[in-house]
């Protein structure tokens, strides 16, 4: 075995694929990875501490800005834990708009998650755009409902900040009816490709408990196996009314996380025919004040994000902002073990791990 | 054309040396400029597919359906500075951009392009093609070498690794093109199509294992691992910038250009025609040949993921030269046995999938276990 010296590397903060500013000190013997230790931070820009000096319905947009993936869910989140604190209760239509929200956002998040990892594998041609082209269908959706594509603000204590246009329910119909066939295409034009299978299957593998004691949740736990998804362990808005399955994964390997994206889309296209089957008609927000001053407490809300669990943690003191205001972000404990999965692999293997974990700085750094 | 016109005109007039000058210089700049015309329309080609493939329009600004663009990136790279990072070996630094062109462009010296319209009909052709492409290498190791970069490094050892792996079955795969026609020559070669049929017909596996070993050293997804732009940035040539980069760039395209031209001749019957449309010139049909290779060359890019560098190796040498050293005797008792090419033809596509699934089947025993992962569990499960 011929050994060369090792050298170390920095990849990132500028990279082509560690998605943002991750910065990842690899040391090398060649190709191979001795050692790794990631530096956060560059992406830091002290959201939680801003969250401190706004009121209740001013944080839901700086949510906006953390998982920019996914701000649907943010606002969601941080909507519920609101409502928990200050005894709101949403109407029975703003649910089932926000379940409808989720999850249309899960699955633009999981197509961008595709999209991303296998240009981290190297198909940056085709299968990348195909991908994005169905976010774009979503983000269309997001904006005429909301007016926005990225940071929809829309989800907010007390409900949804307006009611879906009459032309919403053709749209996401329409949506619904082309998106499986493609699905289906796309599954069999990449995961029967042998240099996919090549590059994923056995590629950084994550045991049941190791994922369960590093803190993973999201595709990256249910790829090890786990069965925890919080739509079903503890369901919040109306999921306990909707019947869907919780796809796992067997070994935990890059192949498994990308097979339970593809299959967590299709489990999403479900729920969203129930929800739309079941939308009651009625009022969309509870009356709330501009300025909510939720009595001193504290309150902590979990949701399903397509990232993993995501938490707000809110303190108030019975003024008109968050005492405390924490953020539990599913990329940032996706990514405590980096050091089990990358030692040991190759370069290119780090690019394609670092892809299947499917991170946003925003979230990580905040 | 040029040539004939020049040595009719002056033969007698001038000396013998001066008019092999002469030709031998117009020859040299035709082809460059073909060469280099080519890599210009391959940009244009391969961005407006690729686009179409990502259900983009592609450049469509400059010019009728943006055929200016590839000038237009041209005038702008050369405008941009030309950077030297600091701590790089100036003098290698400056020489590989030079030194990459010329490889690519010495391919096409020996490419018949119509009957009697190779610039160089050497009889050792086809030796001729291989140690060129072989040089391909030196200038890319000398690019990352000097570089000082890491990345760069990593990119140009890929490079080195590769490269060598895949000039053996290359090699090996041209043998048996050579033991059917009986020369080194590469109008030899095509004649012999152009009577016996295609290679590409005759000896399917060998036309497999030489496009993709040739398609390895072309640095392009699949196998662009050297470059391998999600993983080194832009592999050797991350340090370069403004022309010396485009040099870099325009080599690619060139370099493409130069493998698809020698598919068609060596495995598409150059610019033989068949038995129908004689009447189109010869030119046309090893030009839109090669063309259409290249497309075949964009369309493997825009759809498949990178191999990892050591499962590239491994189907080097554990597939491809297995597969090569088979052919090889598979063809030379083909030969001797003097059989029909219609026969030739049957046996080797029969074998060449044999030996291709039994082959593929017993290096993975992985397959199987992926098909067997379900990732919806019955309801009572969960």
């Amino acid at each position: 075995m011929v050994t060369a010296n090792p050298f170390l590397v920095n990849m990132g903060p500028q990279h082509p694929s560690t998605h943002g500013v991750l910065r990842l000190r690899l040391v090398l013997d060649g190709e191979k990875v001795l050692n790794v230790e990631p530096v956060l931070g560059y992406l830091h820009s002290s959201k939680e501490k801003l969250q401190e000096e706004h009121t209740y319905l001013q944080t839901v947009p700086i949510t906006d800005r953390m998982d920019y993936l996914a701000a649907m869910s943010n606002n969601l989140g941080v909507a519920l834990a609101i409502e928990k604190l200050a005894g709101i209760e949403a109407p029975e239509r703003a649910q089932y708009l926000r379940v409808i929200m989720a999850e249309l956002q899960r699955v633009a998040s999981h197509c961008f998650a595709q999209a991303v990892f296998l240009q981290d594998l190297g198909a940056w041609g085709g299968p990348l755009m195909y991908f994005l082209r169905e976010r774009e269908q979503v983000l269309d959706i997001f904006e005429m409902v909301c007016g926005a594509r990225l940071t929809y603000n829309y989800i907010r204590p007390g409900g949804v900040s307006q009611d879906v246009p009459p032309e919403f329910l053709p749209a996401v119909h329409g949506f619904l009816a082309t998106f499986p066939k493609k699905l289906d295409e796309y599954e069999g034009l990449l995961t029967k490709n042998e240099i996919l299978r090549a590059r994923t299957v056995g590629v950084g593998v994550i045991s049941r408990e190791l994922a369960l004691s590093a803190g993973f949740s999201g595709p990256m736990l249910r790829g090890s196996g786990v069965d925890w998804d919080l739509r079903k362990q503890d369901p919040y808005c109306v999921y306990d009314r909707f019947a869907f399955d919780v796809p796992l994964g067997h070994v935990g390997d890059c192949y498994d996380r990308f097979m339970v994206r593809f299959y967590e889309i299709r489990e999403s296209l479900r729920i969203l025919h129930q929800a739309l089957e079941q939308l009651p008609p009625g009022e969309w927000k509870t009356p709330v004040p501009i300025v909510i001053r939720p009595p001193a407490g504290e309150a902590f809300q979990l949701i399903e994000s397509p990232r993993g669990m995501l938490g707000y943690y809110l303190v108030s003191d019975g003024g008109a902002a968050p005492w405390r205001f924490h953020v539990r972000a599913p990329s940032f404990l996706n990514l405590g073990a980096l050091n089990e999965m990358l030692v040991g692999s190759t370069v290119a293997d780090v690019v394609a791990i670092v892809g299947s974990i499917d991170i946003v700085m925003g979230e990580v750094d905040r | 054309m040029i040539n004939q016109f020049i040595i009719d005109t002056f033969a007698g007039v001038l000396p013998e040396w001066l008019i092999a000058l002469m030709t031998g210089v117009t020859g040299a700049v035709g082809v460059l400029l073909f060469a280099l015309s080519c890599a210009l329309a391959a940009i244009w080609i391969e961005r407006k597919l690729i686009g179409r493939m990502q259900i983009r329009y592609g450049p469509n600004r400059v010019g009728p359906k943006g055929l200016l663009q590839p000038i237009a990136d041209a005038i702008k790279v050369i405008g941009k500075e030309a950077i030297t990072p600091f701590g790089v070996d100036k003098v290698v630094y400056a020489a590989a951009p030079l030194v990459i062109f010329i490889p690519a462009l010495l391919t096409f010296a020996v490419v018949p392009f119509a009957p009697g319209a190779a610039l160089l009909n050497v009889d050792i052709g086809v030796l001729f093609v291989v140690a060129v492409g072989a040089l391909g290498v030196m200038p890319i190791f000398m690019a990352g070498w000097a570089s000082n970069n890491k990345y760069s490094l990593m990119g140009a050892m890929r490079a080195i690794a590769q490269t060598v792996s895949y000039e053996i079955p290359l090699v090996l795969s041209l043998v048996g093109l050579v033991l059917m026609a009986g020369s080194f020559k590469m109008e030899d070669l095509v004649l012999y199509q152009i009577e016996n049929g295609w290679f590409l017909l005759l000896q399917p596996l060998a036309a497999l294992i030489f496009f993709i070993a040739a398609s390895a050293e072309l640095n392009r997804t699949p196998t662009d691992i050297m470059e391998g732009e999600s993983e080194l940035a832009a592999g050797y040539h991350t340090e370069y910038s403004g022309f010396k980069f485009s040099l870099f760039y325009a080599t690619e395209y060139t370099h493409v250009f130069a493998v698809s031209a020698l598919i068609s001749t060596l495995f598409l019957g150059g610019w033989g025609t068949g038995p129908v449309l004689d009447q189109v010139p010869a030119i046309i049909w090893f030009i839109a040949k090669t063309y259409l290779l290249f497309c075949v060359f964009v369309w493997t890019r825009a759809t498949l993921p990178r191999l990892r560098i050591d499962q590239l190796m491994a189907f080097a040498w554990k597939f491809l030269l297995p597969l090569s050293l088979v052919n090889i005797m598979l063809v030379a008792v083909l030969v001797e046995l003097n059989l029909p090419g219609i026969v030739v033809f049957a046996v080797n596509a029969v074998l060449a999938v044999v030996l291709i699934k039994g082959w593929a089947g017993l290096l993975s025993a992985r397959g199987a276990t992926v098909e067997q992962r379900v990732y919806i569990r019955p309801a009572a499960a969960q």
